[in-house]
């Protein structure tokens, strides 16, 4: 070797993928080191999407930070606004009507079955499959046509309310939900005959990004990605909220632990909220929607009085009357509450200090924990692979930048 | 005349009427190219549209009725934009010719396979001997063009796409020759009028029917010679967002564009040629069908140039068809198919036809 060609040092290619890049699910970056096609060493960057929603949060009363969850992730909007709502009815409490449980439970199985669409397209675009994408979201318009019928919104909802929906279902929604809910089916079979015993489908998924049951706990993993790994671990099932202990269904798990057994998990998922969806329509009660004694927009900002005394709704004009009866300094308390959204689980904590406004709201993201796990899924890859791992473990940067 | 002092004589005696037979060339050059180009534009909409339908939407339909103004339009478009030329990095020794070359390159070398290709017995440009070898060829030398693009554009995606893009090429292209190694056994030429003459001895008239492993070989190896999916790999859009030409834009970048459709069209025409019996009827039509002797020859030679074309455009559907149905290979799992399936695969058909050629 020649002494010129002995100085030439070998080091590792450093590419930037993201925040602009057509497979990082919006403006995440990752800065890959690669070893030829090899990544070596991967460093998730996030905050691109930051827009301070739990700060914001601190400035508003409950009833007014609810149009801030739809923009975390906006994909499933629906499913914030909910786990919004569990979480600031356990805080007031606040008791729901039997009716608006059930449509609250239909609408988070939509918004389910909406999300993993979007996450079906863009994992099977991201892998090559270009048809699989626009056949998915052929039913995604129907599920917004849905939610429009409900409340007039399709992307950002704000349905739910503290305490109930917003407005009733009509007949109209009930007979299109079950056209929908009975055509679906054939429709999840469809994505499968152009994709699941593909083999090039296979050979691309099988076995890559691993994650034994016991890492995936660990890294904190939740929903579809963390049962791919075979942990029965669900919201809806370990502490249901809403009308999930009166459904019956079952949770998909994988064995294999891979990007493969993660995407069959939620095809399953599919299949399981059909049969959700099914049975709130055929068990929905009558009666209210809204709790009329539940917080409005004019939720007074000062002290609010506990939900124990006789004369709860903390209307307008009742809160300055009881503040001097409230002991001097804020009473602080808090509470995390979780719900299983489509991504896993989605937690909300809150400090309260008993006025109508959070001391503090933390956002417990799954695409924020999701995220990390990147780098332990990639590393010893190969780059192809981590556009496959991105894709398996569902994450939008609107909820993991908050 | 004087005679060569090296006792050198032509090849070949020149006609006396040269001018007139190199005006022909250039005029049979000028409908080749014309077509060609004309073909690249409306194979984007019939692929656009052709996708369409198979994802449940409708394709262009906005320019002209049916879309069919698209492509002009996006021809113009493209021509109008600004032509970006990245600045070499400082301290870097790479040369903007050669950013504005490549694309030139890969244009000029697919442009001119399809100089040997004949679209009925009488229309071909040249009709040389070797005819295949030099498509061959000639889609090795296109290879530089994006090496060059790759190096030249002075990044990183860019860079990763053209380094794909050989080792795909190199591989593919092994596999490729050795598939129509069987063709040329068969035919005993390499010529492709002889080749598309030989096939009609048969009543099918087609290689497809005793070489259809070969075929099989060659088409898998067309599509990742072509960078189509699922080997579109050196373009991946979902990881190197673009590829070789993610740098290019404008013209340049429909320079690409055109040189990857007629490499598209020209390997349709190889494989058309070599497998599908080129612009023949099966001979069986003809004993059915005995009318059909009765033709005159103008009558012929249209049918067979429209037989030829909608070979290729069949060809060209199953492009699409493909393109619209499967995933995308990873890099290595390309490699180790045109290494240990493909290579082998079209090694036994050699051996196979050739055992068959000795012995019957």
């Amino acid at each position: 070797m020649s002494p010129h060609l002995r100085r030439l040092a070998t080091k590792e290619l450093t590419i930037n993928m993201g925040p602009q890049h057509p497979a990082t699910h919006g403006v995440l970056r990752l800065v890959l080191d690669l070893d030829g096609e090899k990544v070596i060493k991967c460093t998730p960057y996030v905050g691109y999407l930051h827009r301070g929603t739990e700060k914001l949060g601190e400035n508003r009363t409950y009833p007014m930070v609810l149009p801030l969850t739809d923009r975390l992730d906006y994909v499933s909007s629906m499913a914030n606004n909910i786990g919004y709502c569990v979480a600031v009815e356990r805080l007031l409490g606040v008791s729901v009507p039997e009716r608006a449980k059930f449509i609250r439970t239909i609408m988070a199985e939509l918004t389910r079955i909406a999300n993993h669409i979007v996450w079906l397209a863009t994992h099977a675009l991201d892998i090559g499959a270009m048809t699989v994408f626009l056949y998915s979201m052929r039913e995604r318009e129907k599920i917004l046509e849905l939610y429009e019928m409900a409340c007039g919104a399709r992307l950002t909802v704000t349905y739910p309310r503290i305490g109930g929906v917003r407005c009733d279902i009509n007949q109209e929604f009930i007979d299109a939900c079950t056209a929908f809910i009975n055509e679906f089916p054939s429709h999840v079979e469809e994505y499968e005959r152009l994709i699941d015993q593909n083999r090039i489908w296979l050979v691309r998924t099988k076995g890559i990004g691993v994650i034994s049951a016991e890492e995936a706990i660990n890294w904190g993993l939740t929903g579809p990605t963390l049962r791919g790994s075979g942990v029965p671990y669900d919201v809806r099932k370990c502490a249901p909220y809403d009308a999930y202990d009166q459904i019956d269904f079952d949770i998909p798990l994988g064995t294999n632990c891979d990007v493969y057994d993660r995407y069959r998990c939620r095809m399953e998922e599919f299949r399981q909220s059909v049969r959700i969806i099914r049975q709130c329509l055929e068990k929905l009660p009558g009666g209210l929607v809204l709790n009329p004694d539940a917080p409005g927009y004019d939720m007074a900002a000062g002290p609010r009085k506990k939900p124990a005394p006789p004369a709860p709704p903390p209307a307008a004009g009742a809160a300055p009357a009881e503040a001097p009866a409230a002991p001097a300094g804020p009473q602080f308390e808090d509470l995390y509450v979780a719900t299983e959204v489509p991504k896993g689980e989605l937690g909300f904590y809150f400090v309260s200090d008993g006025t109508g406004k959070p001391y503090r709201m933390h956002v417990r993201a799954p695409s924020f924990v999701h995220a990390s796990v990147l780098p332990r899924l990639c590393e010893g890859g190969l780059v192809a692979d981590v556009i496959a791992n991105i894709g398996t473990i569902d994450i939008v940067l609107g909820e993991c930048d908050r | 005349m004087n005679p060569s002092p090296y006792n050198f004589t032509w090849p070949f005696s020149p006609p006396d009427n040269i001018v007139l037979v190199i005006a022909i060339i250039l005029g049979k050059i000028l409908v080749m190219v014309a077509a060609a180009m004309l073909h690249v534009a409306y194979c984007t909409w019939f692929e656009r549209k052709i996708i369409g339908h198979m994802q449940v939407r409708i394709g262009p339909n906005r320019v002209g009725p049916f879309g069919l103004l698209q492509p002009i339009a996006d021809g113009i478009k493209l021509f109008f934009k600004e032509d970006v030329i990245p600045r070499p990095g400082v301290g870097s020794t790479k040369f903007r010719i050669v950013f504005k070359v490549a694309p030139l390159l890969v244009l000029f070398a697919t442009l001119s396979s399809l100089a040997v290709v004949p679209v009925f017995e009488a229309f071909y440009i040249a009709n040389i001997n070797i005819g295949l070898l030099y498509i061959l060829a000639l889609s090795a030398v296109s290879t530089y063009g994006i090496i060059m693009a790759g190096w030249a554009s002075d990044s990183k995606y860019a860079f990763l796409g053209s380094l794909r893009s050989s080792a795909q090429l190199i591989s593919y292209e092994v596999a490729m020759g050795l598939s129509l190694v069987g063709v040329m056994m068969l035919a005993g030429s390499l010529n492709f009028i002889d080749i598309v003459k030989a096939q009609q001895t048969s009543w099918h008239g087609m290689y497809l029917i005793p070489q259809f492993l070969g075929y099989f070989v060659f088409m898998v190896s067309a599509l990742a010679e072509t960078n189509r999916a699922p080997f579109d790999l050196p373009e991946a859009e979902s990881e190197l967002v673009a590829g070789y030409f993610v740098e290019y834009s404008g013209m340049r970048f429909a320079l690409f564009f055109l040189g990857e459709y007629i490499a598209m069209i020209v390997m349709s025409c190889v494989a058309v040629l070599c497998f599908w019996g080129g612009w023949g009827l099966p001979p069986v039509l003809y004993k059915v069908v005995p009318a059909l002797n009765d033709l005159p020859q103008s009558v012929k030679t249209f049918v067979e140039a429209v037989v030829f074309l909608c070979k290729v455009y069949s060809h060209l559907f199953l492009y699409y068809w493909i393109r619209a149905t499967l995933p995308r290979y990873r890099y290595d799992q390309l490699m180790r198919i045109g290494w240990t399936v493909l290579i082998p695969l079209a090694l036994v058909n050699i051996v196979i036809t050739a055992l068959v050629k000795y012995f019957f």
